[in-house]
């Protein structure tokens, strides 16, 4: 069978929809220099040392989020595997949640908990304040590193892998680090470049939290300045090309979505 | 005249000649098996009678009637497929109603159709349930009932059976044979399971790489192949090479023994190899089977299978299979051990020449 | 083998510190991180300032600027996902059965795991300058028809203008859920309904879509709650200046602007409510279409 002409014109008007906005913003971002193309906005925005700092801040909030998370979701996807099966409903449903309460709440009682005159004042500090911010991002990306690690699980057969260690006389610890990360690092990874790309230009909790993050620079820039944002958006994009590309190079596939 | 004629059928993939120009007439009422192995086309040429699939080149007629054209919907062909076909959303009853619904008869027509069928295939108690709900043996007799439900001039059946294990395949397929008979619906009949065509056919059409290798009876197959890849796809048969010695006596040499075939090995010239058949069932050990073949040769490996000892037995470079009974009193015998093979010279098939 | 068995023996009481780390940090951190702080914020919604219960709160909701927010977001929410949803289902359509070539599907899929998650403030960035007033499609709309769009009353910043701007993260979502979707439509369907007589369009009516339409609803509620908590993307796009409930809760957290906390917490509970049964609607319909499309 022939492809038939409805099919072609929906993926050709659905190309046009998706590139266009891209070229534009990439032709606008072109245009600091009256009358010629220019590469001007680039080389401005990557030479403000707020950009250097407000981006490896986030990347660094993000890959701490990601080893947090991968640290936390790991142990907890293998013992509901093996272990305590029973769990499984509420554990998937915990996870499910970050989908369900906006981040804009989330972070709202979080500032309500962690402020000044509570128990825990995270707020108070500056690192407390990191520490909080992590967390928010691991809670962020939550669904999707629990999803990823937990098919990369069940994809390996844990319960053999891991009485075969453990008849070798391996330590828990052992076989965590050594019998079941490695084999469920195509899962992790994919979860870990997903994280990623939902962390790094994360403005709403940055911003309420007032951390200098990348998410809100970008807002600030672009309230005041007119070009350099599009060749943000076009650097943004290329990041989250990178590490979509990363998950595909690594097999991971099917993961999706990020909060906004 | 015969009911579904294929003539000169040709299917071509890309740059793929999957199918060979088929030509094959199937009688009215009669249930015609495709035999072969993974990968021959039995599927594709299924698939062009159904109309899911243009010929490249060549007709199909259905009862005198050109339909090569023709869209499935408009065909009047029932089939069933080998995975299980039927429609999630909708239960037993209604997935059975499909195709009288969509050809828009009455409701009180379609309760009593559907209610027969779901005795036709003895499961009258399951019309209320989803497919889900059911086997995957009950599965394939609700997708028969489906296929025939609309009265079809033709039933196709895809490995319906291949999915379900051991045991349900063998009283379904008993099942399916007794309904086919029942309504006299002509039907092709897809496997590759030797036994399931063997048991149920009325005639054979044994495939290779796009091509019928050979169409005859389920008896006439088995018995009779007349290529190699027919004999040896069909049972578990023994191959000899033999140098012809003598065309008009029939002698040929196998190693340094020899052996005579009933029939004159016309057209072979001596000094040629040829591929000889024997199944397992015609051989006996020792002379007293009065047969007038003798070979000598040594025991390689004996089988114990419970009622019947397979014994294996090499001559030089051939070795053949053969089966006695067991027999309580009498142990069997042991490798190693010298024996005689004794057969009928109509009991040697002469296949065509061995690729070299 | 036998230094097998010993060394089993020495293994098993460590067996339950794994079990206890699988499960007490992981439940120590959703307490802490997802569970109480919502659960404060829902208490209290239905707390006075000092502490005793009310219902003041909920019913402070109902002034003209709240519910004025929740209909705009509830109707930008609802008209992205609803065009993420029905254009997203064309698509990841095209692409499964449309005979399209080969290469089409992967780079489709791709483009729609970028495309999904490219959101937030550099989306809008992308469409200032796509349809902003100096930008690219808008200038090109004035050179080649004439016609200012902003003068026949488009704008960016809009109902419309922001629907526009989801649609892009909207759309490659809907076709990253729908793909495995109309991939789980067997095609023995399509072929025993037409060898029983069935046109294409009976096969979509009775078949297909009756099938796909858990799938179909489940992904407009999670298109919808998706969009309902967006904010970043409206924020860089619009200012303050937009009245959805999301950039109203913003200015509230910095700035108490409706003057009473408790009744932040109110909007925020309303916000859980609105999400939660949109996604919970959605998991249950999931559940539905995975008993029939296995
Ligand atoms: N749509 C297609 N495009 C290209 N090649 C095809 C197509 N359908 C079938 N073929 C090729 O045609 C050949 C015959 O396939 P077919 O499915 O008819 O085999 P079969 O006899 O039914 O095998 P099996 O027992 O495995 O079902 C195979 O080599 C297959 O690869
Ligand atoms: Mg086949």
């Amino acid at each position: 069978m022939r492809a038939r002409i409805g099919p072609w014109i929906a993926i050709i008007v659905g190309m046009i929809y998706f590139l266009v906005p891209l070229i534009a913003t990439f032709e606008f971002s072109l245009r600091m220099k009256r009358g010629e193309y220019s590469f001007e906005a680039y080389r401005i925005v990557l030479g403000d040392p707020n950009f250097q700092a407000s981006f490896t801040y986030s990347a660094l909030i993000a890959v701490a989020a990601i080893i947090f998370g991968v640290l936390l979701v790991v142990p907890t996807a293998y013992v509901v595997q093996l272990k305590l099966p029973r769990l499984r409903p509420l554990v998937e449903f915990i996870t499910l949640l970050p989908l369900v309460i906006p981040a804009i709440v989330l972070v709202f009682g979080y500032l309500r908990m962690y402020n000044s005159s509570s128990w825990i004042p995270l707020t108070n500090s500056v690192r407390g304040t990191d520490f909080l911010l992590t967390c928010a991002y691991v809670t962020l990306a939550l669904p999707y590193m629990y999803r990823a690690v937990d098919t990369g699980l069940r994809a390996i057969d844990v319960r053999t892998l891991t009485e075969a260690a453990q008849s070798l006389g391996s330590s828990w610890p052992r076989i965590l680090f050594q019998v079941i990360l490695p084999n469920v690092r195509v899962a992790v990874l994919s979860g870990a470049f997903l994280t990623f790309a939902i962390v790094i230009g994360e403005f709403t909790m940055a911003s309420l939290l007032n951390r200098p993050a990348f998410g809100p620079y970008l807002q600030l820039i672009g309230a005041n300045r007119a070009y350099e944002p599009a060749a943000l958006a076009i650097i943004a994009f290329i990041i989250t090309w990178a590490c979509m590309g990363l998950i595909q190079l690594f097999g991971g596939g099917r993961q999706n979505a990020a909060r906004r | 005249m015969a009911f579904l004629t294929l003539e000169s059928l040709t299917k071509t993939f890309g740059n793929q000649t999957t199918i060979h120009g088929i030509d094959l007439a199937v009688e009215r009422g009669e249930f015609i098996s495709f035999l072969g192995p993974s990968g021959c086309g039995k599927t594709t040429t299924l698939r062009m009678i159904a109309g899911f699939e243009t010929p490249t080149s060549g007709t199909i007629k259905i009862d005198g009637k050109d339909v090569t054209d023709l869209r499935p919907n408009q065909r009047n062909i029932g089939m069933v497929f080998q995975a299980y076909a039927l429609f999630p959303n909708m239960t037993v009853a209604d997935n059975i109603a499909f195709g009288l619904k969509v050809a828009k008869k009455s409701s009180a027509e379609i309760t009593k159709r559907v209610k027969e069928m779901l005795e036709l295939i003895k499961l009258p108690d399951v019309g209320a349930r989803y497919p889900y709900q059911l086997s995957g043996g009950q599965q394939q007799r609700v997708a028969l009932a489906r296929a025939l439900a609309i009265q079809p001039k033709i039933l196709l059946l895809d490995e319906p059976l291949s999915a379900l294990d051991a045991k349900i395949r063998i009283s379904l397929r008993e099942e399916i044979r007794a309904v086919q008979r029942a309504l006299g619906i002509t039907t092709i009949y897809v496997t590759h399971d030797q036994e399931e065509a063997l048991s149920m056919s009325d005639r054979i059409c044994v495939m290779n790489d796009g091509r019928i290798e050979q169409l005859g009876t389920p008896f006439e197959i088995y018995n009779y192949p007349t290529t190699r890849f027919v004999a040896s796809f069909v049972g578990t048969l023994n191959i000899l090479n033999g140098q012809v010695l003598d065309s008009t006596s029939g002698r040929l040499g196998i190693d340094d023994q020899e052996i005579f075939t009933a029939r004159e090995l016309g057209g072979a010239s001596t000094g040629d190899t040829l591929s000889l058949a024997l199944r397992p069932e015609a051989l006996s050990i020792g002379h007293a089977n009065g047969g007038s073949n003798n070979l000598n040769g040594t025991i390689d490996e004996v089988h114990f299978l419970g009622s019947v000892v397979r014994i294996r037995v090499r001559f030089g470079s051939n070795i053949v299979s053969l089966d006695t009974f067991n027999r309580p009193h009498s142990a069997p015998p042991e490798r190693g051990q010298p024996v005689t093979v004794n057969f009928t010279r109509e009991d040697i098939l002469v296949l065509d020449r061995p690729a070299i | 083998m036998a230094q097998t068995t010993v060394e089993i023996a020495p293994s098993k009481p460590r067996a339950l510190p794994l079990t206890w780390l699988g499960v007490v940090p992981f439940m120590i951190f959703a307490l802490m991180f997802l569970i109480l702080p919502a659960g404060y914020l829902i208490i209290g919604a239905f707390q006075t300032p000092d502490g005793s219960f009310t219902l003041q709160n909920i019913a402070n909701l109902n002034q003209p600027t709240i519910i004025k927010a929740y209909r705009l977001s509830i109707a930008i929410s609802a008209a992205s996902a609803f065009g993420g949803a029905l254009l997203g289902f064309l698509l990841a359509y095209a692409v499964v059965l449309g005979n399209l070539p080969r290469w089409i599907r992967p780079t489709m899929m791709t483009f729609s795991g970028v495309a999904s998650n490219f959101a937030g403030v550099p989306l809008a960035f992308a469409f200032l300058a796509t349809l902003g007033r100096s930008g690219l499609v808008t200038a090109l709309i004035t050179s080649i028809f004439g016609i200012n769009i902003y003068r026949y009353g488009f704008n960016l910043l809009s109902f419309a203008g922001l629907t526009i701007t989801y649609l892009y993260f909207q759309i490659p979502l809907m076709i990253l859920i729908m793909t495995p979707a109309i991939d789980g439509l067997k095609r023995e369907w399509r072929e025993a309904s037409a060898i029983l007589g069935a046109s294409t369009w009976q096969y979509w009516r009775m078949i297909a879509f009756p099938i796909l339409w858990p799938s179909l609803l489940g992904s407009f509620l999670l298109l919808f709650a998706n969009a309902f908590g967006a904010i970043a993307t409206a924020y860089a796009l619009t200012g303050s200046s937009l009245n959805i409930i999301t950039i109203l809760l913003f200015a509230q957290i910095r700035g108490d602007v409706l003057h009473d906390p408790h009744l932040g917490y109110a909007l925020a509970l309303g916000m859980i409510l609105i999400t939660g049964l949109s996604n919970g609607a959605y998991i249950w319909l999931r559940s539905r279409s995975e008993r029939w499309v296995r």
